[in-house]
């Protein structure tokens, strides 16, 4: 009977060889495949109760990491956020599965696992200290933000608002509204409601989670005509008093009017530039684009900004505008005001306004600051204020800005956009929507007109009246939150 | 086979080698209480006064079994003690852990019953020991170990007692403990097995017709009437899937049967027979009865989304095997993995925890401790002389490594899973007990096996020489 049972050795042998055999295969070659499968919800849920760095604005933390186990527990982290709405479109959030905004862009800084960190992680695990995430402060100027976002609470209407440091291109407001409370969707005790919240704004009309500032574009409107305005002087050698015609409708394949009291520019005249500019009258400008062709106005656009291939990342990532070049008259006219094919979001027109503001030099758009190791103790990197493009001569700008300052000015078309004791530099917009929502009203500006501290842009989504009417008070309620400090 | 060559020697020698014994229970002491430290330094940074209690109690019912080894059973198997008492050790120790995560209190973390079955187990193995000093008197129970094995498999299926749980009907309810009847069946079923088959094994190798393909032989087949204990043995595996959907003890039950016979006949035929009629059945049972195809699914298709999410689908298997992932080849560290957040990750999935948190090399260190265990059942087998001994030896042996196929077969997704016990890690009395009386079995059969037989005609007088 000995052979079998030396048989039967054998036997379980092979059956614990292909244990071993399958136990490598899984835990050795196919242990990477495995965690990476979208099944495994670990690699959410472990980063989800780890000390992050905190997202500060001001030098207060608006997210932060708590650590909410009972005492002597192992740590749990839960993420907080401070400020409610107002943040998170910026800031984002930081769920289960998977995360938005700052916290997403930052996350390898924020969650400590960036190679800038790891000397200073090492550091932490050796002397016995938890090693802890970076600090990323942001560029927002909190009351700028605020201003921007009681204005949309105030009146009711989804949109979106940019307010600019021109000189740096520092973001010191960047608000989308309807927004959410980041804290409704993180929690880590009630990961199922968490979940439900995210899902129930996902499904929402008014798109909560979209950052209208940086990833909607709009048709620009009448706005779009500085851009134009400064194609003409550059291009066509017009200053502030060269006239175009400007009949009372303009036939672009269907009769294109204008928005002007009485609709009319200059009583049928030819209308001086910047005259065109501060009633903002839509047939001089059209005719301005058409007499310079589509090439000058889609290059004076990517100049400023628009028709980008590379995304620009803030490091919030903004999506690109748009101003293709025109063959067709009648859509070059309507591009020349801002219609069309064009179509931008509020931080392209921010940096058109900003551009004009700095002297025709566009900055860099960015929205963090800088980073601090976890202690906060010394700063690892700090974003250094970039060039982003020329868009216009120094001369060029100046001209535009004059021919700015009038549109706030008595008889100009943004008064409500004016500050006291100052100049300010603006332009409306009030843009088509071609269908019955009504249309966008828009303002552009930055203040003080002679030394430029802040441009802003903003945009209210079928607010059905005008940009003076609608968005000019919240543009102006951002400078003077710059202005008046 | 006749024209084997000549076979190597089987008799062992009469050593005892208690000391090296007690060497190496010292070891697995080390290593259980080292478990529990490296537990409470990952989950709270301190060593944990459990390893204290729980580490130096485990330690001391350990040396008190030695020690009655050395008095019982002095000649016994030197390897088999620590083997089972390490892998007790580290089921101990990871129940322990398991459940500081679980209640997250590592103050008050318990380790259920674990230790006190632990205890009882060994007193089992002891008594069983102590009482038994010839396991051939066994063979005289044939029917009536039959019948116990009969009894214990039904027991779960009988109304109010029985406890219907996770799709499987394996418990049964006594006075709030909950017992699984179908551990100590196997033990049973070997017995009976044993008996039956040594005496019935000439006329079960009789073949009757040869099967060829040109000429080359394929298989014998036994004579018709010669199938009947087959008839009776596949009968009832089929009968306990059906009834019990317990298809891990059904393939176990049914898996030790056919060694056993292979063993007892020498013939393959009876077990690719038996094998393949019981896949056949298997599989056309759980067409009939139950979801064939998300069985099939869970097995191949684990990581489906549609699987994943079903009910009863494969979700726990794939968090196993996740778990293993974030083990790979080293571990996460006892304390310092997920596993506590798998389903019943102390019990069916002990050994997906233990990779998971001791990495592939833990796992590996496992069998090789498991399949030590295994082979030394062998070699018992082969050594002793009573065909009765090497018939329990060999399958008591096969129970556990199949036992353990089963189960971390199914884990690694190479048979369909199914849930069983892991012997000697899992959490649960029944297991345990049922895992310290097969040990106690062993130890007899090698104390008996490997003693010098009396050399001199033996009296009670004063004038006995003795030698060695």
């Amino acid at each position: 009977m000995n052979t079998p049972i030396r048989r039967l050795a054998v036997f379980s042998m092979i059956l614990f060889g292909a244990l071993m055999l399958q136990a490598t295969w899984i835990q050795g070659f196919q242990a990477d495949a495995i965690r990476e499968d979208p099944l495994n919800s670990r690699q959410y849920s472990e980063r989800l109760t780890e000390q992050r760095g905190p997202i500060q604005v001001a030098g207060e933390p608006v997210a932060y990491s708590e650590d909410i186990s009972e005492e002597d527990d192992p740590s749990r982290y839960q993420r907080m956020y401070n400020g409610e709405d107002l943040y998170t479109p910026i800031v984002g959030s930081f769920r289960s599965y998977g995360a938005s905004g700052v916290e997403e862009a930052e996350n390898s800084l924020l969650d400590g696992s960036d190679d800038r960190l790891a000397a200073r992680n090492l550091r932490d695990i050796l002397t016995g200290h938890d090693p802890g995430g970076a600090r990323v402060e942001l560029t927002l100027d909190p009351e700028v933000q605020q201003a921007g976002y009681d204005g949309f609470v105030n009146e009711g209407k989804n949109g979106a608002a940019v307010a600019l440091d021109p000189s740096t291109g520092a973001i010191l407001g960047a608000v989308s509204y309807p927004s959410y409370d980041a804290n409704d969707v993180v929690s880590i005790d009630d990961q199922e409601g968490a979940v439900d919240n995210y899902v129930e704004l996902e499904q929402d009309e008014g798109k909560p989670l979209l950052n209208r500032a940086l990833n909607e574009r709009y048709p620009p409107g009448s706005t779009f005509k500085v851009v134009t305005a400064a194609a003409a002087i550059e291009n066509l050698d017009a200053s502030a008093d060269s006239t175009m015609d400007a009949p009372d409708t303009l036939d672009l394949g269907r009769p294109l009017p204008n928005a002007t009291p009485g609709g009319t520019c200059n009583n049928g005249q030819p209308d001086s530039l910047a005259h065109s500019i501060q009633i903002s009258c839509n047939t001089s400008m059209a005719n301005w684009a058409i007499e310079m062709g589509g090439a000058p106005l889609s290059e004076q656009a990517t100049a400023f900004g628009f028709n980008q291939d590379e995304v620009l990342e803030t490091p919030l990532e903004a999506t690109p505008s748009l101003a293709p070049e025109e063959d067709d008259r009648n859509v070059l006219g309507r591009a020349g005001i801002g219609q069309g094919n064009v179509e931008a979001t509020p931080l392209q027109m921010a940096m058109v306004s900003a551009g004009i503001a700095n002297s025709g030099e566009v900055m860099t758009p960015y929205v963090v600051d800088r980073i601090q190791e976890p202690n906060g103790e010394s700063t690892l990197s700090s974003t250094e204020a970039q060039p982003y493009s020329t868009a216009t001569s120094a001369s060029t700008a100046q001209t535009l800005t004059d021919m700015m300052v009038l549109v706030t000015e008595q008889g100009g078309s943004g008064t409500n956009a004016a500050i006291d004791g100052m100049d300010v530099a603006g332009k409306t917009g009030t843009a088509e929507t071609g269908g019955e929502d009504g249309t966008h009203n828009w303002f552009i500006g930055f203040a003080p007109a002679d030394d430029p501290e802040v441009a802003v842009a903003v945009v209210i989504e079928h607010g059905g009246g005008s940009g003076n009417e609608n968005a000019a008070p919240i543009a102006r309620q951002m400078m003077e939150a710059v202005v008046q400090e | 086979m006749s024209t084997a060559a000549p076979e190597a020697p089987t008799e062992l020698p009469p050593v005892k080698r208690r000391n090296a014994e007690l060497a190496l229970i010292c070891v697995t002491i080390v290593i259980t209480m080292s478990a529990m430290a490296v537990a409470g330094l990952n989950l709270n940074g301190q060593i944990p006064g459990a390893m204290w209690g729980y580490g130096l109690l485990f330690g001391a019912m350990a040396l008190a079994t030695h020690m009655a080894l050395r008095w019982i059973a002095p000649y016994a198997d030197p390897l088999i003690l620590p083997c089972a008492l390490f892998l007790n050790g580290v089921g101990v120790a990871m129940i322990w852990r398991l459940d500081a995560a679980d209640s997250g209190d590592i103050e008050h973390a318990g380790i259920g019953m674990q230790l006190v079955w632990t205890a009882v187990g060994m007193i089992l193995c002891i008594a069983l020991l102590f009482f038994l000093k010839e396991p051939r008197i066994l063979q005289r129970y044939t029917y009536i170990s039959a019948l116990a094995a009969i009894v214990l498999i039904a027991l779960p299926m009988l109304p109010v007692i029985g406890i219907s749980e996770y799709g499987a009907r394996r418990w049964i309810g006594v006075g709030g403990f909950t017992i699984q009847p179908s551990e100590f069946a196997k033990i049973a079923l070997v017995i009976f097995l044993s008996s039956y088959l040594v005496t019935k094994r000439q006329v079960l190798s009789l073949a009757a017709k040869e099967i060829k393909v040109g000429r080359f032989k394929i298989l014998d087949l036994p004579r018709a009437r010669d199938f009947m204990p087959m008839v009776v043995g596949w009968v009832m595996a089929i009968g306990l899937l059906v009834v019990t959907k317990d298809l891990g003890s059904s393939l176990l039950l049914f898996g030790t049967f056919l060694a056993m016979l292979y063993v007892a006949t020498q013939r393959s035929s009876w077990v690719i027979i038996g094998l393949t009629v019981f896949v056949l059945a298997a599989a056309l049972a759980f067409q009939l009865f139950w979801h064939f195809e998300q069985r099939v699914n869970i097995w191949f298709n684990a990581f489906d989304q549609e699987v994943y999410d079903a009910v009863g689908g494969s979700a726990q298997l794939v968090q196993g095997q996740i778990g293993m992932a974030y083990g790979g080849l080293f571990g996460t560290g006892l304390g310092g993995g997920d596993a506590h957040n798998i389903f019943a990750a102390d019990s069916d999935f002990v050994l997906a925890s233990i990779a998971e948190e001791l990495g592939l090399t833990g796992l590996m260190a496992i069998l090789v401790v498991i399949f030590l265990l295994v082979q030394r059942g062998m070699r018992i087998a082969l050594a002793s002389r009573e065909l009765f001994i090497k018939m329990l030896a060999s399958g008591l042996a096969f129970v556990v490594c199949f036992q353990v196929f089963v189960v971390l077969g199914g884990l690694l997704r190479i048979i369909p899973l199914t849930g069983m016990t892991t012997p000697f890690l899992a959490a649960g009395g029944s297991a345990l007990m049922a895992s310290w009386l097969m040990i106690g079995l062993l130890l007899r059969m090698s104390d008996n096996a490997r003693r010098p037989a009396p050399k001199a005609i033996q009296d009670e007088g004063a004038t006995q020489v003795i030698r060695r």
